[in-house]
């Protein structure tokens, strides 16, 4: 309940990068929203959670808005270098016309395409990822992370997106902005530069899985949830597809929650989830919902 | 004098074998593409003295670290006597003296009681290598369709070959020792091992020369021939992983590299202003072909890719951590870099030894029925296999001598896309998407902004509201 004099919710008109480019303004960052933050029902929410939280400390940004395209991720994962090129092109056009110079995304996808592959076609980028974002707010106070939805004693594993951690080192950054939601943090057997991939990179996502005896994802979540139930230390075997997570652990699962730092794995390990029928109990959430909930700015 | 003749030409032919075999494999790996991948010079040093000389990314996993440790340890020292062995017989049988290095005293005694102590730490570990690969069932990395037949057999004679040159050399220094106790004369060296062996030697001192003798030339010939193994075998590893450290990507490892050419043409295409660099001119005069886009055979793979399939001991972490392979799927980071190196043999040069790897049913894979396309892409590595990467990194992580599986992987993903127009349906329909709608789904461009419709903050205005 809100006191009655706490002021009603705003509504926050998203800058474009186009109308502060004719008012000859610049922002402090450019948000890179990413496909999936833009299309994707799931991971809209967390675009708007991590505007949400631009918009409450004050940061002055902007989006593309219809000016984005895809960085061509995808298409360089899966080999067509030429299509990625095109994108990638196409894009850096547009961000060194309006002389970007930061860029913040919530997706680790674009974010390492944008690192580390625009330089070579010309666009050089002070590029940052969320989590790494959502860190410094914290750090700096101006993120409280209180007032909101508490976390307190909640028991919360980490799935590292391996376009964040192995690919670029970024391991405790999300960690931090978890930590200081005072919750149980339990890490699974595999993670950090262990991690297991959730099964969607590399173009995975938009295709079918060859033939094997289990989906990666399932594989994956059968980890997450043995890790939160305080079973994954029983397990005998957590390398590969005997793993089994029928028994219960000593911790009731109702609660807790798989975070996650990547649209992708937002999807695959929601769906594994499901697929282990723990959705009433279990709940994937990204850094930025956790963080907007932590601070009661979700309206 | 006939000894040390003897010696000098098992020399000369054991170096002169050795060094042909060196020069064929440094011509494989000179076929593949060029690539700039020096520079740096103090960074490179520092990560190959922590990853290679120092095992650092071995040390991921406790217990074999501590055995391998061991074993390359017992192979650094242990070889500091193959010089005097050298010496020894080069000369000593000439001028007749014996363990040449004794002149250094303490550090004499030193190196040799380390020597013995090391060596039958070497014999334990290697029992325990022994073990883990061919107990019922094996570690499972050692296991798999491409380490049947000649990659099994391999590892297992690496494995005898280490213990016969360690007993070897309890042979010499025991029955040296027994001799000169027999003869009341004191041996220079400390040898905490063979003091404990003496007891089991025969006490005739004609023998036990002859013993000594056996000893010391089954160790050196031992050393030798293992020497001229080493090119046919994944203990290759042992030279090449300095260098395949030293050359190995130094970028972040989400970076994927950039294929110019097309830089080139895309750059055209934006803008007809630009000019595209001519092509590179042959010896000839006459202008090289393209080169192909991705990879279809070795030689379309970066020189240091080749190099790193010769660096490869085949341990198999790599597969091990591997999420399609955990989960059933073909690919095998550990079969791609395995079938690297049979292809350039099959296709360019072989050292002694060459038994490529078969695939098929019994192999637990499918078989390579496409026999008119020989080349490593169909001919070995299989499409499914490429499709079921999730390029997540974890074998590159993985590898303990920085080999990188996935940079081959996109290789020829690239050749299939680019070259073959051969990508699975439901990525084509990805890619036209991205063409058509600039995201990878199906959704209308003008919607990419909807999230931003009826989104409401709860609490104050910042003071520093935004634009």
């Amino acid at each position: 309940m809100l006191p009655e004099t706490a002021p009603a919710p705003r509504q926050i008109t998203v800058p474009v990068m186009a109308d502060l480019a004719a008012r000859n303004e610049s922002p402090e960052i450019l948000f890179w929203v990413g496909c999936a933050g833009a299309f994707d029902d799931r991971y809209k929410r967390v675009t708007r959670a991590f505007v949400r939280i631009l918009d409450h400390v004050g940061t002055k940004y902007a989006v593309l808005g219809l000016e984005e395209s895809c960085t061509g991720d995808p298409a360089k994962r899966a080999g067509n270098e030429f299509l990625f090129q095109m994108q990638a092109m196409q894009n850096i056009t547009t961000l060194n016309g309006y002389g970007i110079k930061k860029i913040v995304t919530a997706c680790p996808h674009c974010f390492n395409t944008i690192k580390n592959e625009y330089p070579a076609l010309g666009g050089e980028y002070e590029v940052i990822h969320h989590s790494t974002y959502l860190q410094q707010l914290i750090n700096e106070g101006k993120v409280g992370v209180t007032g909101g939805e508490s976390f307190k004693g909640r028991r919360i594993t980490f799935h590292d997106s391996c376009y964040l951690g192995r690919a670029n080192n970024i391991y405790e950054a999300p960690r931090d902005v978890l930590a200081a939601l005072d919750a149980d943090l339990v890490e699974m057997k595999r993670s950090r530069a262990n991690g297991l991939c959730c099964g969607a990179g590399g173009a995975q996502m938009w295709k079918e899985a060859e033939p094997g005896k289990k989906e990666i994802n399932i594989e994956r979540t059968e980890e997450a949830l043995a890790t939160l139930s305080g079973k994954a230390e029983a397990l005998a075997n957590l390398g590969g597809v005997e793993t089994e997570t029928a028994a219960p652990g000593p911790h009731d699962l109702q609660g807790s929650i798989i975070a996650v730092s990547c649209p992708f794995c937002m999807t695959m390990m929601s769906d594994g989830v499901k697929n282990k029928e723990q959705e009433s109990k279990v709940q994937v959430f990204d850094l930025a919902e956790l963080v907007a909930s932590a601070e009661g700015i979700n309206a | 004098m006939l000894q040390s003749l003897l010696f000098a030409l098992l020399l000369v032919a054991a170096f002169g074998l050795f060094a042909w075999q060196v020069r064929k494999i440094r011509a494989n790996v000179l076929v593949g593409r060029a690539r700039a991948a020096g520079g740096h010079p103090a960074e490179r040093l520092r990560k190959t003295l922590l990853v290679a000389f120092g095992q650092q990314k071995m040390f991921k996993r406790l217990t074999p670290a501590l055995l391998h440790l061991v074993v390359y340890v017992g192979f650094l020292v242990i070889n500091i006597e193959v010089i005097e062995i050298v010496i020894d017989g080069l000369f000593g049988n000439l001028f007749g003296f014996h363990r040449s290095l004794q002149f250094l005293g303490p550090l004499y005694d030193g190196l040799m009681a380390t020597n013995e102590v090391l060596a039958a730490l070497v014999i334990v570990a290697v029992a325990a290598f022994w073990w883990r690969r061919n107990s019922h069932p094996p570690l499972k990395r050692f296991t798999g369709p491409e380490l049947r037949m000649w990659p099994k057999l391999d590892a297992n004679i690496i494995l005898y070959i280490e213990v016969v040159l360690m007993v070897a050399l309890f042979f010499m220094n025991t029955a040296d020792l027994k001799l000169h106790q027999m003869r009341g004369e004191d041996l220079p060296g400390t040898f905490p091992i063979s003091n404990l062996l003496v007891g089991l030697l025969p006490t005739s001192q004609g023998t036990l020369h002859v013993l000594e003798r056996i000893g010391w030339w089954a160790h050196i010939t031992g050393i030798l021939l293992f020497l001229n193994y080493l090119p046919s075998s994944k203990h290759f590893h042992i030279i090449l992983a300095f260098p395949n450290v030293w050359y190995s990507r130094l970028v972040p490892q989400g970076q994927f590299s950039n294929v110019e050419s097309i830089t080139h043409e895309v750059k055209a295409m934006m803008d007809p202003a630009y000019e595209v660099p001519a092509a590179p001119v042959g010896p000839d005069g006459v202008a090289l072909a393209p080169a192909p886009f991705g990879a279809k055979d070795v030689d379309d793979l970066p020189w240091t890719n080749l190099l790193s399939a010769y660096s490869c001991t085949e341990c198999g972490r790599c597969t091990s951590v591997c999420p399609a392979n955990l989960t059933g799927k073909l690919l095998s980071p550990r079969k791609i870099i395995m079938d690297t190196r049979d292809r350039m043999e099959e296709k360019y040069n072989s050292p002694l030894i060459f038994r490529p790897n078969v695939y098929g049913e019994e192999a637990g894979h499918a078989p390579i029925t496409d026999l008119a396309n020989a080349t490593l892409l169909r001919g070995k590595v299989t499409p499914e296999e490429l499709w079921a990467c999730t390029t997540c990194n974890a074998c590159v992580e993985s590898c303990p001598v920085n080999i990188n599986p996935l940079e081959s992987i996109i290789e020829m993903r690239r050749f299939l896309v680019l070259e073959e127009s051969a990508a699975p349906n439901s990525l084509n329909v990805m890619f036209s998407n991205i063409e058509n709608n600039g995201a990878p789904w199906a959704f209308s461009p003008s919607d990419r902004f909807n999230w931003a419709d009826d989104l409401y903050v709860k609490g104050p205005t910042p003071e520093t509201a935004p634009v």
